[in-house]
Formats: structure tokens, C-alpha cells, sequence
């Protein structure tokens, strides 16, 4: 984080040239994408156009045909283990269910990657955890709760706060919104920005809420055919030509929404 | 990172009089890889005489911040007030300001820690537990009979509701799928204990009562046995982990909404492939028992095969063939009962998933044995 200022030119995620299939299927095809130090990027894509295999593929769960990775200056193909490892501490993911440890609590959830990666005393690793969780907007008491016990919206924030528990450089969020309710959402949108400012991340958002796109997202960015067709800044998303861009965002809702904008620029 | 770049970044607090006030100069890396060094001396500070009169805390010299430092120089300061002292922090960096403002609202409700409970009075609760989760099976264990019987009485009275393709993939799977190893398991069986029947007997000449105890036991004993908990371990654990997850995932509850009886769908084809299964495996297990005795007691007894089968022609009835296969799908029946109603209990997480399933093959087969035992004084007292 610190080291923000000195690198604001490189990007966090340089992607070039990336190719990703399974069998004769290619997902990616010769996909190019930065992602800029500092700011929030949405991503958005028809279901099933591979913006879950993206990311996937950037964090290194899914294989790769051709191309490179870059992830905040380190080529995950090129290093050995250990860089591998030290890389991992300085990102976060937030997984489409939360994909929380269902046999811990939600503290111990989010003390995981603590007791990993870092040397702590139990009283710092207790009192940062509950910080964590209080940051995302939950209480100590949820704390004890377990995965089963939580709702869809809590458990979403506990999977943020597990996320940032290493203060990483660098977070992926998989539909961070999806399944909650318009306002739980709405919640999570400012949430997302006001971590995002305080600690000055670099936020890699995979969503299809429009909302959350216009709201928090510095920059939007559009797959299809397995290509990035677009990205910028919303209102410049809206004027694209591209068939799928129009059908997406004039799409009824996408309307609806450049309706509001419009009428509160008024 | 050389190491002398990693020193430089190690935190510390000196002390600096400036304006004839002292105040507490703070340096190096205030971050989570640092955070077990910058406790020490967070803690130091709390407790060093001349540290401890410091009222500011100058955090200029700082290389990085993050939510640990942020944390735990809220904590000194936090400390200080308890003592009603004060620390103010000057100048921190613009950028760091908002993470100190979020950390200073966070950890404020005390937390209660739950008593320690001495070991004896857990002991004592673990028993008590222990008895009270044995009525509950018990409970349960009828429960799940009734819907059983339930299920089976609708299906009766509506024969087309019952799931005639599901019965028979899961007859295939419990059934079918299950014979190879089946019949490999009772024929090294039947050949063990014919080989250890011949090495005893031999010493008093009564090598042709080897096959009276192979016939005898396999049919109305071993070959049932072996099977019923081969059976649990194979098909129960996958009926409990199958149900189990099912359960987590609200499959069940699914069900439930759209006016469908999980009982009906779910558990009475399963149960009903395992009693239709596990009589028909005992019989080819039996078999393959007697066979695996008669191939040892040619080839290693050095008794052929004609005199084999007359011996055994005299040994056994149709009565020890039938109390083996009386017994088979009653323990099929607890099996399946077992192995439905653990799945049922299956809580949210993986754990539980894996203890219910654990549990149901420990209860199926101590079921089974049990089972077996009564069954023994049953036909002994009506002279079977």
C-alpha cells in the first residue's frame, strides 16, 4: 500500500495476450486487460462468457494455453513457490458463496489467513479480527456464529472481512452484490468504497449489478467473445455501439437506470 | 528486500523532548508483517518508566500504515485514556488519517469470555449428553420406522406413486455394483475358515467335521454378517453422506415446498433396494463362502469335491439356509433406517457431514450384530 505513490504507473493486473479453453471450447481468446493501481474496475459479461474464469485464471486456479499474467509486477508462470506465496498475501478474494471454512466460526474465518501468513499473539490476531468484522459492518457477537448460522448478506461480509485480513494490495470480488437485497447491496457498495479509500485498495469486481457499476466502480469493463469489447468509464459504456453493450446497458433496466442519471444531472 | 533494508523497517518508539514536552517518536514499518515486533514495542511503551509520561505520539518518521498498526496504536492510546492520561497523535500522513478514524470506532463492546468449566463437571456433562442422545436415537429411530411405514402404506393405496426408476437405480448401485466384491470378500472368507478348520481338527482326526462348521456357520451366521456390514460400510455411509448433503444444500426442504414427501422420494427407494438388495447378495455371499471352503478343502485338506458335497449334503438343512436369509432384510431394514435418519441430522457444515456419516456405519453395524444376537435366542427358543 505504501508503495502506491512510487508505482502509480505500473498496472495491478497487466493481462496480455491470455488464452483459456477447456477441451475444444476457448473461453478467452488473445484477451488484453490492465487493471490500474487504486482504482475499483467492474466487470461484466453475459452469463457464461468466462468473467469467473478471468478471474480464476489471474489467481492461478485454472490453467492457462498462452499469454501472460502480470499481478502487481510478478508473473505468477515465472516464479517459484515461495514468490508465489508471498504474492498471495498481498491479494484477498471474496469467492461467489463466500466460500467460508463451514467447521470455524466466522472470527476463526477470518483468522485463517492470519495464522498462516503472519506472526501474531492471540490477543492482536483476536482484537484485528474483530476489527475486521466490525469494519465490514458486523457485530463481536456474530463472530462466534458459524458459517451455518449466518445469512446470505452476513456471510458475504464475513467472506469481505476474511478477504482483507491480510490488508491486501490488491482484492477480487465474484459477484460481491449478488443475492442480497437492493439496500444489503447498496450497504456493500459503500462498504466496498470506503475500504477501498481507507485502505487504498485496488478492487477487481466481477458483478452484474448496474447499480453497484454506476455507484462504486471507477471503470467498467465489458467481455464477450471472449475478448474485452470495451472499458472505461460508465458514462462512457452507456454510448457504445456494440450490439451486446447496447442490449446490456439499454437493456430495460440499463434504461431505467440512465433515466435516473439523467434526470438527477438535471 | 535486503536485510538491512528489512531492519530499517522494523517499528520502534524513542523518545524526543521537544519544547521541553517529551513525545514518543515513532518509526519504521507499522504493518502486519511487522506486528508481532510492533506489540512489544507498543506494550514497552505501556509499561517503560520513561516512555510512559510521553502525552504524543509523533507518527512522522513512519514508513507504512495498515489496519495492525492502525489497530495497535489505538490500543496504546486507548490504554492511556484508561489511565486518564493523554496521547495525541501528530502528524500522521493524510492518506493513513481515515484507516486510525475507522479503527477508532471498532472492539468498543467488551466481550464476555465464558466461564471454564472444571473437568469433572464437563466429564459429568458429556455423560449426560451421551444418555440423552441415546433416547433421542431411539426416538428417531422409531420415528423414521413410522415414516417408513407411512410411506409404504400411501404407495400401497396409490401404487403409481411409487418411484419404480429410482428403486431400481438404487438397487443397481446397492445391489448389482456390490457383488464382485462381495463375492470376493466371503469366498477368502469361507477359504480362511475351512484352512483354519482343517489345521485344528486335524490334531484329533475330525477333519471331516470341517465342513459340518463351514456349512453351519457360513449359512446361518457369517455369510449374512459379513455381508450386512460390508452392505453398511459401502451403501449406508453413501446413503447418510448423499442425504447429508442433500440436507445442507436445502435440497430436502425443496422437496418439502413443492408438496413432494422426501420420505417417499428420497429414503423409501433407498431403503427399499437395500432390503431387496441384501438378501440376494447373503445368498451369492453364502455361496461363494461354501465355495472358497470346498476349493480349500481339496486343494489344502486334500478332500474332494464329490466327498465335499455329500458331507455337506448331510451336514446342513434347509433350516440354517433359511434362518440366514430370515435375518437379511431386517439388518437391510436397520441399515437403512440408520443411514436415512443420520443424513437427516447432517447440519450446515462439512464437519457435521463427515460425523453423521462416521456415526451412521458405527451404529449400522453395532445394529446389525445386535440384531444378529437376537435373532440367535429367537430361533434357538423356537428350535431352529
Amino acid at each position: 500500500m505504501q508503495m502506491v505513490a512510487q508505482l502509480d504507473d505500473e498496472p495491478a493486473i497487466r493481462v496480455r495476450d491470455l488464452v483459456v479453453g477447456f477441451g475444444d471450447r476457448v473461453v478467452l481468446d488473445h484477451l488484453d486487460l490492465d487493471v490500474r493501481r487504486g482504482e475499483i474496475l467492474g466487470f461484466v459479461g453475459g452469463s457464461g462468457s468466462g468473467k469467473s474464469v478471468l478471474m480464476r485464471t489471474i489467481i492461478g486456479l485454472l490453467p492457462k494455453r498462452q499469454g501472460t499474467i502480470e499481478v502487481l509486477g510478478v508473473d505468477l508462470a515465472r516464479v517459484g513457490d515461495d514468490a508465489r506465496r508471498a504474492l498471495e498475501r498481498r491479494w484477498g478474494v471474496l469467492f461467489q458463496q463466500g466460500a467460508l471454512f463451514s467447521s470455524l466460526t466466522a472470527l476463526q474465518n477470518v483468522q485463517v489467513p492470519m495464522r498462516e501468513h503472519l506472526v501474531l499473539s492471540e490477543r492482536v490476531m483476536r482484537e484485528v479480527a474483530l476489527a475486521k468484522l466490525e469494519m465490514v459492518g458486523l457485530t463481536a457477537r456474530d463472530g462466534d456464529k458459524l458459517p451455518s448460522e449466518l445469512s446470505g448478506g452476513m456471510t458475504k461480509r464475513v467472506a469481505l472481512a476474511r478477504a482483507l485480513a491480510l490488508d491486501p494490495e490488491l482484492v477480487f470480488l465474484d459477484e460481491p452484490t449478488s443475492g442480497l437485497d437492493p439496500i444489503a447491496a447498496g450497504d456493500f457498495d459503500e462498504l466496498i468504497r470506503t475500504l477501498q479509500q481507507t485502505l487504498g485498495l485496488t478492487v477487481f469486481m466481477v458483478t452484474h449489478d448496474l447499480e453497484s457499476l454506476d455507484t462504486v466502480c471507477d471503470r467498467v469493463a465489458a467481455l464477450a467473445e471472449g475478448k474485452v469489447i470495451a472499458i472505461g468509464p460508465m458514462s462512457e459504456m452507456q454510448r457504445s455501439s456494440h450490439p451486446w453493450m447496447q442490449a446490456y446497458f439499454q437493456g430495460k433496466r440499463g434504461r431505467m437506470l440512465s433515466r435516473r442519471l439523467s434526470a438527477m444531472e438535471t | 528486500m535486503s536485510s538491512e533494508a528489512a531492519l530499517s523497517l522494523l517499528p520502534y518508539l524513542r523518545t524526543a523532548v521537544r519544547d521541553g514536552e517529551t513525545e514518543l517518536v515513532a518509526a519504521g514499518a507499522w504493518t502486519a508483517g511487522h506486528a508481532a515486533e510492533l506489540e512489544r514495542v507498543v506494550d514497552a511503551a505501556d509499561s517503560d518508566p520513561a516512555l510512559k509520561r510521553a502525552t504524543v505520539i509523533n507518527m512522522h518518521g513512519i514508513e507504512a500504515f495498515d489496519t495492525y498498526g492502525a489497530w495497535l496504536l489505538e490500543r496504546l492510546t486507548r490504554a492511556r485514556h484508561a489511565r486518564g492520561q493523554d496521547l495525541r497523535v501528530l502528524d500522521l500522513a493524510e492518506r493513513y488519517q481515515g484507516l486510525l478514524e475507522e479503527v477508532h470506532h471498532v472492539n468498543r463492546e467488551a466481550v464476555e469470555i465464558k466461564p471454564q468449566v472444571s473437568i469433572a463437571v464437563r466429564a459429568l456433562e458429556g455423560v449426560g449428553r451421551a444418555v440423552e442422545d441415546i433416547g433421542r436415537d431411539l426416538v428417531m429411530f422409531v420415528n423414521m420406522l413410522g415414516a417408513l411405514g407411512l410411506a409404504v402404506a400411501t404407495t400401497l393405496m396409490k401404487p403409481r406413486s411409487f418411484r419404480l426408476t429410482s428403486t431400481v437405480h438404487h438397487l443397481d448401485r446397492v445391489g448389482w455394483q456390490a457383488v464382485p466384491i462381495i463375492l470376493l470378500i466371503t469366498f477368502l472368507i469361507g477359504g480362511i475358515i475351512a484352512q483354519q478348520g482343517f489345521f485344528h481338527f486335524r490334531k484329533f482326526g475330525a477333519d471331516d467335521y470341517v465342513v459340518d462348521m463351514v456349512g453351519i456357520l457360513v449359512l446361518r451366521e457369517l455369510g449374512v454378517l459379513i455381508v450386512a456390514i460390508m452392505v453398511a460400510g459401502r451403501s449406508g455411509s453413501s446413503y447418510t453422506a448423499e442425504i447429508g448433503s442433500m440436507k445442507m444444500r436445502e435440497e430436502i426442504d425443496a422437496l418439502r415446498t413443492m408438496g413432494l414427501d422426501p420420505v417417499g422420494i428420497l429414503l423409501l427407494p433407498r431403503v427399499v433396494a437395500l432390503v431387496i438388495a441384501l438378501p440376494l447378495l447373503t445368498f451369492l455371499g453364502s455361496m461363494a463362502a461354501l465355495y472358497g471352503g470346498g476349493l480349500v478343502a481339496w486343494l489344502y485338506g486334500g478332500m474332494s469335491p464329490e466327498i465335499f458335497i455329500a458331507r455337506l449334503n448331510e451336514a446342513i438343512s434347509v433350516t440354517h439356509f433359511k434362518v440366514g436369509m430370515i435375518k437379511a432384510p431386517f439388518m437391510a431394514l436397520a441399515i437403512g433406517i440408520v443411514a436415512c435418519s443420520e443424513g437427516l441430522k447432517v447440519k450446515g457444515s462439512a464437519e457435521s457431514l463427515g460425523l453423521q456419516t462416521t456415526t451412521s456405519v458405527v451404529k449400522s453395524i453395532f445394529l446389525v450384530i445386535v440384531l444378529d444376537g437376537l435373532f440367535a435366542m429367537f430361533f434357538a427358543s423356537i428350535g431352529m
